[in-house]
């Protein structure tokens, strides 16, 4: 069959067969592999995405379900090549260590800021108790959803990450 | 990942549409709707079916909560989040604000609806739970029409319902009687878990609390009201969730007090039947059929005060 | 010892620009976050290879079955379906058994029988995931059933059935005997002792359960004879040994990659079947095949942790000074004993079971068996079964201090080793390099206010509100290891570093070493930027490919610091002596003249003369005379072999609220002090605490594989296997002292797996504090709502 969906702004259409489900299309159909997969029973939340802006886990969404549907997955995070205050939150506050919860996190963190700007610390840990992650104790994600809240109302008063400072060659 | 085996997926755009190809594919066909249930057992291969029938698009037609003056109507494509947030619902039955915030999670909760909780008939069901509790009726159409099954007879035994292969639920419906309260415990292991045991209750008041006094005292002392009725509902101690008439019977026309809600929960005891799981022993989920029967109505009693208080 | 305790609100005032730059140890940001917070990252299920083929595992249904046929002809046929392997055609190749890193044999696909329900019976190679999985479907095993051994306590029994039958002459399920200490030392003690108190305990069976599983790609280069093999592995190298040996190809032409890794926790550290029939569906497709497990899989076939049955007793004087530790232990090791530790510490490093405590004699003895469960034993963050010591002895101190009427702190103060004492060899023989145990202690009764807690404890108990403390003071033994002791199935235990400095100045650090998330990339760049004075965002780390990186045994048992990164400051070092050499060329003074500054050499005396170590690369790789006899380049490599094991510990307070009517049990607060020797990236080493800690919680609430008696595992799905959410673990407060380590290059011990060993204790000795007015002196975890409220009526059992 065939399913037509926007992924990350853009029109796609593909032949499917129907059984295929909404990670997979986007894994190995397109090749946005930042959305992970960890369980078989919709209990990880790895492979959560945003349909119409709403978290969903995609393991558990049939790809031609999406059909007719906007998808944001982690590629679509960062707009215009910006950096998502949530991104940058989970770089400043040490929101991940082997980083494989982390898209799904930040697509369900980037979906609570949508609708709830100021989150407090109980409802960010309600907002991801869908997804678990074995490395960060959660504590730091925690953290960096606030970093995230508080850059976008101008109130962070932490400084900005710094991915790299390098020195000049030798002279 | 686990996958599920092939199937022709099918899309209905209205309840007609969706019965209709119920009634064409006959019953190598299944309706999804969050799929929360279904797909995580199709991909683990404990079903499997030869077409999927996605009715996700019927959320416009089947997705909404009204209210009258005598009733609550809630559509089967309803979403779980969108019951959480319905502050109107949450004011005449607190109860559903209760249970949603401990179904499975937040992300699933974006997708799952009251339908398909309804449909899996599982015995460890918050929303089943809930409609038990409530007395909820569902509404089942087929190309026939429509009828309408009392929540006591919707559910067949574990995972069975009085739909028929060419019938899907539609709406269910609550009653609303004045003077009400409901209030909702669950025991689970860990946020997300199914129930290890779970207690709904709603009690209506007879009329005006006598001693209405405002003031201050938030603690309701007992003496002020009775019950004209009350309901508990159980989950995860038998078969099904189930109601305990032998409960309301013994609270009609009393006055709360711990006394009573003790009777009750030994009520509740008493006619529960679980079985030790993973989850709990029989004697633990026997113990929460009390202790939490007692709760939710101490609960609910203190809602409906504070209501008509209020 | 120094011992510094810096404030929490350091936390807060992190991220000051020195602090964000350091050249050298510090808080800096990490180095691989920029790809993974874009999805960039790179795991296994993301190498994607021209007309790659995928691999499913047909699995057993039963814990113990003889196999009387195999039917693929149906699976044969599937239009997708390129290839169908069973045992008996593997063992035609002599590739159906593998060793395992015990010294035992595991079948990579059953030939005469099944000997745990998941075990691999045949796989399939198709074109796409979806057509292998329902390939399976396809094949038809006829078992018959045989009566399997579920529980170990009955594995010795005379008329238990013989799972390993496939082993010459082999009669029992018995494994091995290990003992360990002074058994007739320790004896005398125990009758002469004021006090003895018994206690059973089980430490359950759990799983790593990291969020991505296992899997691996083999792309077998038919026209070179070169194996390109992808996987989910903690230790690349010793891999590419095994395969060798395993498959008898030619280590030369073996390639093992680690991509990133989705978290491993030990999961990742044995070879599992599934990798080697990736290799073998290679070499018979001739294209690069796949196989990537999936959850269940990973829960029911691969490396489990701990199912230890323990009987513990304590001596000790009426006024609270503990004499002696005597263990006998139960180990359930699974169908197959595949435990990765050293060869000659087949309890794992369980010996540390004096725990920090001053002692006057102990004694250990351990029995393993075999039973129908997947095979397995050291995972989970385990220190080579150091968790399951730690949980012994301090869970021991409390049911002493239960006993004596003693609060656990003091029982605690009065026993600790003091300062003064290291280094201090333990009755079984460990040698602790130091530490100031009083001091983290004293850190983290601190932070906890444990004197109001108890004056609200006792408040509330008044209340008939159950709230417990619960405290564990934990000694780790990590870094292995020493090669005249250390080895896994021959390879001696030590890791390699190469580093390479490039003419303008910018180095390329290479490891052994493979990280799962613990950040090496920032890690190992600081380690060096601190010897080099070059900014760690100037050194790129490469790991996990055996093609780039030197040999060495890989990231488990917290070893990486300890081992990995004692090779990258010497190999730094190496470099900074030859950087002197030049320096001297350059500056035209002899080299005693010259002071290190880090960055740059100068001229004592005269610090206007000075030459940076970038510039000393260029001339080290430029033209002009380099001082006699010295060759040009500036590149080093080190492989180090640690002269001893390094002991980090820590005092760890844990309060929870327990539901009176539910059994409910909710983790309050936990305080986590640390004393890790000298700290590289303090961020880095609170997000490790701070995972294991949730470890610690799941396990000690929630976490079980269990298995009815037929054998069949209830705990295959995280529906049933349940792992803490954000919402059963409370906002960790972390503290710290430090007391390097003397014989560390830079006094680091190692932190990756503390808290998972340190945490577990803690909450049950709270939780046991909690229901102290039900008298309830032990509760095995997990502590279920439901066994918890069983310990209140007196009816808990033992969890198997």
């Amino acid at each position: 069959m065939q399913v037509t969906m926007t992924v990350n702004g853009e029109a796609v259409t593909r032949e499917i067969e129907g059984r295929l489900l909404l990670v997979h299309f986007l894994r190995d159909t397109l090749g946005l592999t930042g959305t992970h997969w960890g369980c078989d029973t919709s209990n990880c939340g790895t492979c959560v995405v945003l349909m119409d802006g709403e978290p969903v886990k995609s393991c558990t969404v049939l790809a031609a379900m999406a059909g007719g549907h906007e998808i944001r997955t982690v590629e679509g995070l960062a707009a215009g090549g910006e950096l998502d205050p949530v991104q940058r939150g989970f770089m400043n506050c040490h929101g991940l260590q082997c980083g494989f919860c982390t898209p799904g996190m930040m697509m369900t963190a980037r979906a609570l800021l949508d609708r709830n700007p100021d989150p407090t610390e109980h409802e960010i840990r309600e907002a991801i108790s869908g997804q678990i992650c074995r490395c960060t104790g959660y504590k730091n994600i925690v953290e960096s959803i606030r970093w995230a809240a508080t850059d976008a109302a101008g109130t962070r008063t932490t400084l900005e990450p710094v991915e790299a400072q390098s020195v000049g060659s030798a002279s | 990942m686990q996958v599920p085996a092939p199937f022709e997926y099918e899309r209905a755009t209205s309840v007609d549409g969706a019965i209709g190809l119920l009634e064409r594919l006959g019953d190598t066909a299944k309706l999804v709707a969050g799929g929360h249930s279904l797909l995580p057992m199709m991909k683990l291969r404990l079903a499997n079916f030869e077409y999927l029938i996605d009715i996700n698009d019927l959320h416009g037609e089947l997705g909404y909560i009204t209210f009258t003056a005598d009733e609550v109507r809630i559509g089967a494509m309803t979403r779980h989040r969108e019951i959480a947030e319905s502050a109107e619902l949450a004011t005449v039955f607190p109860i559903f604000a209760d249970a949603e915030q401990v179904i499975a999670d937040p992300v699933v909760r974006n997708r799952g609806t009251i339908g398909g909780s309804l449909c899996q008939a599982d015995p460890a069901e918050d929303l089943s739970a809930v409609c038990t509790t409530l007395g909820a009726s569902c509404v089942i159409r087929g190309s026939g029409g429509e009828r309408v099954v009392p929540m006591a007879e919707f559910h067949r035994g574990p995972y069975e319902t009085a739909v028929g292969p060419t019938e899907m639920l539609t709406e269910v419906r609550f009653p609303i009687r004045p003077h009400a309260g409901s209030a909702y415990e669950k025991v689970e292991r860990r946020a997300g878990d199914w129930a290890v045991a779970a207690a709904g209750a709603a009690v209506w008041l007879d009329s005006e609390p006598r001693g209405s006094r405002g003031g201050t005292d938030s603690e309701y002392d007992g003496q002020d009201v009775v019950l004209a009725d009350a309901r508990v509902g159980l989950a995860a101690v038998g078969p099904n969730t189930v109601e305990i008439p032998s409960i309301s019977a013994a609270l009609r026309g009393q006055t709360p007090s711990e006394e009573l809600y003790a009777r009750a929960g030994e009520l509740a005891a008493q006619s529960c039947n679980p079985v030790t799981d993973p989850r709990g022993s029989a004697d633990y989920k026997r113990h929460l059929a009390d202790e939490l029967t007692r709760r939710a109505l101490r609960r609910a009693v203190q809602r409906a005060t504070d209501q008509v208080r209020s | 010892m120094t011992t510094v305790a810096e404030p929490q609100t350091a936390r807060e005032t992190a991220f000051v620009d020195n602090d964000r730059h350091p050249v050298g140890h510090g808080r800096m940001l990490r180095k691989e976050d920029p790809r993974f917070v874009r999805g960039r990252g790179h795991y296994l299920d993301d190498v994607q290879l021209p007309g790659m083929l995928h691999l499913a595992i047909l699995r057993s249904p039963l814990a113990h079955a003889k196999i009387t046929a195999i039917d693929i002809t149906a699976a044969q046929a599937h239009p997708r379906v390129k290839l169908v392997v069973t045992g008996a055609m593997l063992a035609e190749k002599n590739l159906a058994w593998m060793p395992t890193l015990s010294n035992d044999v595991q079948a990579v696909l059953a030939t005469d029988k099944v000997r745990f329900q998941g075990q691999e019976v045949a796989f399939v190679v198709a074109e796409d995931r979806y057509a292998a999985r329902d390939a399976l479907e396809l094949i038809d095993v006829t078992y018959e059933e045989l009566r399997p051994v579920i529980d170990a306590r009955h594995a010795l029994d005379p008329d238990a059935p013989v799972i390993r039958d496939d082993l010459k002459d082999k009669k029992d399920n018995h494994i091995f005997d290990w003992e360990t200490g002074d058994k007739d030392a320790t004896e005398k003690v125990f009758a002469a002792a004021d006090v003895v108190v018994t206690q059973d305990m089980v430490y359950p069976r759990v799983h790593p359960a990291p969020m991505e599983t296992c899997g691996a790609v083999a792309d077998y280069d038919p026209i070179d004879g070169k194996l390109t093999l992808w996987s989910t592995t903690q230790a690349p190298h010793a891999h590419r040994t095994l395969y060798a040996i395993v498959a008898g190809l030619p280590e030369h032409k073996i390639r093992v990659i680690s991509p990133d890794i989705g978290g491993g926790f030990g999961n990742k550290v044995p070879i599992y079947p599934g990798y080697v029939c990736a290799i073998v569906g290679s070499l018979l497709t001739g294209k690069p095949v796949k196989w990537m497990e999936d959850r269940s899989e990973n829960l029911t076939s691969t490396s489990f942790a701990r199912d230890y049955v323990m009987h513990g007793e304590i001596a000790a004087t009426k006024d609270g000074k503990i004499l002696a530790i005597r263990t006998h232990v139960l180990a359930d090791h699974g169908a197959f004993n595949g435990q990765a530790a050293p060869v000659k510490y087949p309890a794992g490093f369980f010996g540390v079971f004096c725990g920090s405590y001053d002692l006057e004699a102990a004694y250990a003895h351990q029995t393993a068996v075999y039973t129908n469960k997947a095979p397995g034993g050291v995972a989970y963050a385990c220190s080579f079964r150091i968790t399951e010591a730690v949980y012994l002895v301090e869970r021991m101190v409390d049911c002493l201090a239960f006993e004596l009427g003693m609060d656990p702190v003091e029982l605690r103060r009065k026993n600790l080793l003091r300062p003064e004492q290291f280094p201090y060899t333990t009755k079984t023989g460990w040698v602790f390099d130091s530490g100031n145990y009083q001091a983290t202690l004293d850190e983290a009764l601190r932070i906890a206010g444990y004197d109001e807690l108890r004056r609200e404890q006792a408040a509330k108990r008044e209340r008939g509100e159950l709230m417990g403390i619960g405290v564990s003071t934990f000694t780790e033994a990590v870094g292995a290891g020493p090669r005249k002791d250390m080895d896994i199935l021959g390879l001696g235990m030590n890791d390699g570093c190469e580093l390479r400095i490039h003419p303008t100045g910018k180095a390329t650090v290479r490891l052994s070493v493979q990280t799962q998330g613990q950040g090496h990339e920032t890690t190992f760049a600081q380690i060096v930027g601190e010897e080099l004075g070059i900014p760690p965002a100037d050194i790129e780390v490469v790991h996990g490919d055996t093609d780039q990186t030197p040999f060495g045994l890989g990231t488990y048992g917290s070893r990486s610091t300890p081992v990995s990164g004692a090779a990258a400051a010497l190999v730094a070092r190496k470099i900074r002596d030859k950087a002197r050499i030049i320096a001297s060329g350059m500056l035209e003074v002899s080299v005693a003249d010259l002071e290190w500054d880090k960055g740059s050499f100068q001229v004592a005396g005269d610090p206007g003369k000075a030459v940076t170590i970038q510039q000393i690369a260029m001339r080290a790789h430029g033209a002009g005379d380099l001082p006699q006899g010295l060759e040009g380049g500036l590149d080093a490599e080190v492989c180090y072999n640690p002269s001893n094991l390094t002991y980090p510990n820590g005092a760890y307070i844990c309060v929870v609220d327990v539901d009176p009517g539910t059994g409910k049990v909710t983790v309050r607060r936990f305080i986590a002090v640390d004393d890790c020797g000298t700290r590289i990236n303090p961020m880095i080493i609170e997000g490790q605490v701070h995972g294991g800690l949730a470890d610690g919680i799941g396990m000690a609430l929630m976490e079980m594989i269990s298995f009815d008696e037929d054998g069949n595992c209830l705990s295959g799905s995280l529906m049933d296997y349940l792992l803490p959410t954000a919402l059963e673990v409370p906002a960790f407060e972390t503290g710290f002292t430090v007391t390097p380590s003397p014989h560390h290059p830079i006094g680091a011990k190692g932190v990756g797996e503390s808290a998972t060993v340190g945490s577990p204790p803690a909450v049950v000795n709270a939780v046991i504090d909690a229901l102290r007015p039900f008298g309830v002196r032990h509760v095995d975890m997990p502590l279920t709502p439901s066994r918890v409220w069983e310990a209140m009526q007196g009816t808990v059992q033992p969890p198997i």
